[in-house]
């Protein structure tokens, strides 16, 4: 598993910063494979897509 | 020496003359317990010359990411180690993030796009985008597209775009120190044309990039020469893989000032809180509507996330500031 907004791993070092970012981000990385994902933001949303494993929205 | 309040007081307050570059400056240097003074005077300010009414604005980024340009605050420049992705949105999205914006009770919605300037496939995009909005949608359409042509600001015009944005960023004497492939000149230059083209000028920039307290004074100096209709002020957002990924961001006391202190070098112009407001300032925006702010950005940014539209609207309710309608004048 990977930071989603770092792309570091999980178990590699502390996420705490990027927790607290992503409160005001939408994510980067996809958590499964660590490609950067697409993302689109939008006024009420967002969406993320990884070409693997498709799309997240918030 | 008089005191710079009270000087302010007499030439902006009641003769509705804006600071100049040293006076500006004497505010930057307020000590932090004459803050709330300098934000009263500047609310003040604001409601003599501007009326009580707040603007709000949408925005929407139709294109985004792999720009060509060095913007070192800038996630959307291809030319970082930046996470963002380009991607491209469609009309029918657009025209729905523009429902969306009205639904909140706002009168703006801008479309932007992260160029160096408009192609051929960009200005079309635009130009069926802002008819199918048009067509939909009961708001105001701004764009910000970059540095434009003649032709551009031309066609731009002539289809209805209402205001165009494009911000002048930081003082001139500090702008090499941002973005080195284009210069200063050249974004004036896009100023000036939107300006005698007709369409509204929104033009501001961002603060807390390292710049020192001189510059940011002769910052809004610069942005008063152009008498532009808006002024979004934005306060540096660190952003991974950018060069000033590392800074700080600026802490909400020298925010706050630095608003209060636009609010008095440009009485009347619609002065905007925009990107970095909710990492800088938090709960403590309500104090900047209350210090010279009158028009925020509601819902998200480009490729961040802002507060929820409603929480915005709630706290202008509380406030009693009333929301700026649409005033149709075509
Ligand atoms: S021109 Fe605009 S999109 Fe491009 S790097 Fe500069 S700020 Fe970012
Ligand atoms: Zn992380
Ligand atoms: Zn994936």
């Amino acid at each position: 598993m990977y930071c989603d907004r770092c792309g570091r791993a999980v178990v590699d070092g502390d996420h705490t910063a990027c927790a607290r970012a992503r409160e005001l981000e939408p994510p980067r990385y996809c958590a499964l494979c660590r490609r950067r994902m697409v993302v689109q933001v939008t006024p009420t949303g967002w969406t993320a897509r990884c070409a693997e494993h498709g799309e997240r929205t918030g | 020496m008089a005191d710079i309040l009270a000087v302010a007081r007499t030439q902006v307050l009641e003769q509705g003359i804006g600071l100049g570059q040293d006076q500006a400056l004497d505010c930057l240097r307020l000590p932090d317990e004459r803050v709330d003074d300098l934000l009263d005077l500047a609310h003040e300010v604001r409601l003599r010359w501007c009326g009580e009414e707040v603007e709000v604005e949408g925005i929407v980024s139709l294109k985004t990411g792999g720009c060509p340009e060095d913007c070192h605050f800038c996630s959307q420049s291809g030319v970082f180690d930046s996470p963002v992705r380009s991607a491209w949105l469609d009309i029918p999205s657009l025209v729905t993030a523009a429902q969306q914006t009205a639904a909140t009770g706002a009168t703006e919605f801008c479309i932007v796009a992260a160029v160096r300037g408009p192609d051929a496939r960009l200005m079309a995009q635009v130009r069926e985008g802002v008819r199918a909005i048009q067509e939909a949608v009961d708001i105001n359409v701004a764009c910000s597209l970059g540095l434009l042509t003649q032709e551009q600001v031309d066609e731009l015009a002539g289809i209805g775009v209402h205001r165009y944005n494009h911000n002048l960023e930081t003082a001139r004497s500090y702008f090499d120190r941002v973005v080195t492939t284009h210069t200063f000149d050249e974004r004036r230059e896009t100023c000036e044309m939107v300006r005698q083209a007709g369409m509204q000028l929104c033009c501001g920039g961002i603060v807390g990039m390292g710049e020192s307290l001189e510059q940011r004074a002769e910052f809004a100096v610069q942005l008063a020469e152009l008498d532009p209709d808006e002024v979004p002020l934005n306060f540096l957002n660190p952003r991974p893989g950018t060069p000033f990924g590392e800074l700080h961001p600026m802490g909400a006391v020298d925010a706050l000032r630095t608003v209060a202190t636009f609010r008095l070098v440009m009485p009347r112009t619609i002065l905007r809180f925009a990107g970095g407001r909710e990492i800088t300032l938090g709960d403590l925006a309500e104090r900047g509507v209350r210090g010279g702010v009158n028009a925020v950005i509601v819902g998200n940014y480009l490729t961040t996330l802002g507060r929820p539209a409603d929480e915005d609207v709630r706290m202008l309710a509380d406030l009693r500031m009333p929301i700026k309608a649409l005033a149709r004048n075509l």
